[in-house]
């Protein structure tokens, strides 16, 4: 089963290169049909998206209060709002509601839905609640901290004066997306503000309207006639969900299907030299890392995780497995946030390496596992580390898992090495800095529990210095913070970062204007048009 | 003559009660043991539901929802009686009631299935006779042959060989998924069996799509059908055509073709229903790889996607589906061997 892609990878080169596809079909010139996995959609309701896939559709059908231009993430503007304004004290920012814009049922837009769509999604309290949360709201101030004053008026009033920049990044994200509260409520049942509806149905006010979701299957958009903006040239979009990446390539090859969405470095490599085909890539938030756990006697050595970030050859994994679809990346902050470090101070070597591990009273190595989640990729890499691991003398044994299988075990911090991914929640450096470097509470039943947690990494100092950055005002001076912090955690923690996903999306030739954004939401085929 | 009457009637009814005793207690340990088991394995559902992120209040909060604050025994005898009251529970993935996924998944895979066993049985069943006749002959070298690459080769493999041959290169198929878009809304979907739901219509241009989507995955499994099928029917043959009323025909004069065909089928015909209904069987609990290569929303798709983010009420529910199934189509074998095994029907 690991290595299935691999097997239909080569299958489908060595066919295509002694016949080569003829395309036959197309599809309808007003529909754009992408396919990608979309098993990993839970529910459509705003207040509770946090997947990938649901994440960019909600990107694509709501509006949020306010957003950023994906191809230059500093730039925050208004969406739902048009502008806002910090009060002198840092604790509250009002802000100014555009007037005449409407949902896609035709109800107006007003500062009344926006209060509604914030305090619901504190109040339902589902995963991505803590976005809002962190500012000091709980299900019983909401509704007295977010307030409607007017009609086009809102006001959002905080525990502490948080930096500015971080409060609006989080305002962008899907959980604080404006939902039309008369729609909502007319299927509302008792108190569970319309989200037993609201988990398979639509109302919003983006360029698109989530027509139907078929789990598993398919998720069908039609064209938002009511849109406030400029309407879209599709009248209809369509994901279709193909997991398998070499069947999602047959597809694009014959055009039943414009734009594939998960392909491996084999599927692309293979496609880079059809003239029908073209790509697109951007780099995503999602950094792929090892965190060694400060429980095990080896690992707690500080040269012990040293020599080990000396034995991995980022370049040629980057080169090689993840041709296409990785870079380099060594730092907690994905390129393209406030703060980014573009720091690469390790790569492959052993002989150092087992000078490390010799200081540290280990010349002959040592036995560790590492749990390792059964995707291809993941798989792939780890075989290449264990390897390069071997050649100083370290026994590495990789456990196979699935993700909840991985995933449980690494959350109830008995692994001794976890392999695996982190994604940002929102574009702001906190999002990682609170993970990577914040841990408030060392012990086992702590209950906040970010990676350095996971990974038993006492850090009272860098945990201040996450907390001072979360409050620093000034942009420029934050973003020194974080640079700082990088390097501290470069040096000295238990994760070894290796790379930053790239996503590539490829497309027939006559399809235009799908953008790649630096997260899932801002993906968008709102400005899609097929010759 | 009332006595013999009521004492028949008796006999039904016991009967009756047997079967349905029998039913519920199978039933009973099937769903016991799936819900051990998936207490068991190491995944933590609550993270399929809340996701890595959450907050501890969140995740507490769910962990409730869900049950697993009580004993097993109790999370066992809540899931029960909400059973019997036709509550099968939301799937966490989902979060639609069970019975209303299964009902979206499960007619896919019962389109496949069917097609796939009518192609195993009615090529396997003529192969395995030919081999068994031929023994030893090119005919029968051929059929092993055939029967063993259906047994050995991996069948995504083959899957994705014949989407390259009969879909890219040739264009004789339509290619993966269930009909084209361009057709999706040109019927309603009604029992989820797109041919007879576009048969019904009368969309028989929607029907012809559907049947292009069917045709290549419903071979590919009906290849493996048939090789199993071809193999015992083959065996089933060979002991048959050794049998002395074998022998005894052929010295009366009856034609040869009227001993294989007439005579030797029908009595190899009784253990043959065992192996069609299990490889129908085998085929309705869904095939995972090829409806993954083929994109086809069925049965094993969604019970492996649930399996594996331990989304027990999906997981049980598929189980008991797969356990009635199992039940019914045993029942029908019994009710068929009945029909043509005079033996059994004097029997019972």
């Amino acid at each position: 089963m690991f290595h299935r892609s691999h097997w239909l990878a080569t299958a489908v080169a060595a066919w295509a290169a002694v016949q080569g596809l003829p395309a036959l079909a197309d599809t309808p010139p007003d529909t754009l049909i992408q396919a990608w996995a979309i098993d990993d959609i839970i529910t459509l309701d705003p207040a509770e998206v946090f997947e990938f896939s649901a994440g960019e559709m909600l990107g694509n059908s709501y509006e949020p209060l306010i957003s950023y231009d994906p191809m230059n993430v500093s730039d925050i503007r208004g969406k739902v709002a048009e502008s806002w304004t910090v009060s002198e004290d840092g604790l509250t920012i009002t802000f100014k509601i555009a007037e005449g814009r409407q949902f896609a049922s035709g109800n107006p837009i007003t500062a009344e839905d926006v209060v509604f769509s914030l305090v619901r999604a504190v109040k339902l309290d589902m995963s991505p609640a803590f976005i809002i949360t962190q500012f000091g709201f709980t299900p019983d101030n909401v509704e007295e901290k977010i307030r409607a004053v007017d009609a086009t008026t809102v006001e959002f009033e905080m525990d502490k004066p948080y930096s500015p920049s971080l409060v609006l990044y989080c305002l962008t994200a899907n959980v604080a997306m404006v939902v039309d509260k008369a729609l909502v409520m007319e299927h509302a049942e008792g108190d569970d503000y319309g989200y037993n509806w609201l988990k398979t149905n639509y109302a919003g006010s983006g360029p698109f309207v989530i027509r139907e979701w078929r789990p598993n299957e398919a998720v069908v958009f039609e064209r938002n006639e009511n849109y406030s903006g400029e309407a879209p040239a599709m009248a209809r979009v369509i994901y279709r969900h193909i997991p398998e990446p070499a069947t999602e390539r047959l597809l694009l090859e014959q055009g039943d299907i414009d734009i594939a969405r998960k392909l491996g470095p084999e599927e692309l490599q293979a496609l880079s030299s059809n003239p029908d085909i073209k790509m697109m890539e951007g780099v995503k938030g999602s950094i792929y890392y090892m965190g060694l756990n400060q429980k095990n006697e080896y690992l707690s050595n500080p040269k012990v995780a040293e020599a080990m970030k000396y034995l991995v050859d980022y370049q040629a994994i980057a080169d090689t497995i993840m041709s296409g679809v990785a870079t380099v990346h060594q730092t907690y902050l994905p390129k393209g946030f406030l703060g980014e470090l573009d720091e690469t101070p390790y790569s492959l070597d052993v002989e150092k390496a087992k000078a490390l591990l010799a200081e540290a009273g280990y010349p002959d190595g040592f036995s560790v596992t590492m749990d390792t989640r059964n995707t291809a990729d993941i798989t792939a890499i780890a075989e290449a580390i264990q390897a390069t691991m071997a050649q100083a003398g370290i026994t590495l044994e990789l456990i196979p898992g699935d993700g909840g299988q991985t995933l449980t075990k690494y959350r109830a911090r008995t692994h001794d090495i976890y392999i695996g991914q982190w994604g940002p929640d929102y574009q702001d450096p906190h999002t990682n800095a609170s993970t990577f470097a914040y841990n408030p509470d060392n012990s086992d039943d702590a209950t906040s529990k970010p990676l350095a947690w996971r990974n038993s990494w006492d850090i009272p100092e860098l945990t201040a210095a996450t907390d001072a950055a979360m409050m620093e005002p000034d942009a420029a001076a934050r973003a020194a913070m974080y640079e700082d912090s990088q390097r501290k955690v470069l040096e000295d923690s238990p994760f070894i970062i290796m790379f930053q996903q790239v996503e590539v999306a490829a497309m027939r030739e006559n399809v235009d204007g799908f953008v790649v954004g630096p997260s899932f939401s801002d993906n968008s085929f709102v400005g899609v048009t097929k010759e | 003559m009332q006595r013999q009457g009521r004492g028949r009637a008796l006999a039904i009814l016991w009967g009756a009660l047997k079967i349905v005793a029998t039913a519920a207690v199978t039933f009973l340990g099937l769903l016991f043991v799936t819900f051990v088991i998936g207490r068991l394995v190491p995944v933590d559902p609550v993270l399929a539901v809340v996701g890595d992120r959450a907050t501890a209040s969140t995740y507490d909060r769910v962990f409730k929802e869900l049950g697993l604050d009580q004993p097993i025994w109790v999370q066992f005898w809540l899931y029960l009686t909400d059973v019997f009251r036709g509550d099968f529970g939301e799937s966490f993935l989902t979060k639609r009631p069970i019975l209303q996924d299964i009902g979206r998944v499960f007619p896919a895979t019962l389109e496949l299935a069917t097609t796939g066993v009518i192609i195993g049985t009615v090529l396997g069943i003529p192969l395995g006779v030919l081999a068994a006749v031929r023994q030893g002959g090119l005919t029968d070298q051929v059929v092993r042959v055939i029967g063993l690459v259906g047994y050995s080769a991996p069948i995504f493999w083959l899957a994705l060989l014949g989407l390259l041959l009969f879909y890219a290169r040739l264009g004789w198929v339509a290619g993966p998924g269930r009909v084209d878009i361009a057709y999706e809304y040109d019927f309603t979907v009604r029992t989820g069996i797109l041919l007879l739901d576009t048969a019904l219509q009368g969309r028989w241009a929607a029907f012809g799509n559907v049947f292009s989507h069917l045709i290549l995955p419903g071979s590919l499994l009906g290849y493996f059908s048939m090789a199993y099928i071809s193999r015992m029917t083959r065996s089933f043959m060979l002991g048959e055509l050794a049998q002395e009323y074998v022998i005894a025909a052929r010295v009366k004069g009856v034609p040869e073709w009227r001993i294989i065909w007439v005579h030797a089928l029908k009595n190899a015909a009784v253990p043959l229903i065992t192996v069609v209904v299990l490889s129908y069987m085998h085929l309705l609990e869904g095939s995972v790889l090829t409806e993954t290569v083929f994109a086809w929303p069925g049965l094993g798709m969604y019970l492996t996607n649930s399996l594996q983010n331990a989304d027990m009420n999906a997981v049980l529910g598929c189980t008991l589906l797969i356990g009635t199934c199992f039940v019914g189509l045993n029942m029908l074998s019994d009710l068929l061997y009945r029909l043509l095994d005079p033996r059994v029907r004097r029997r019972g």
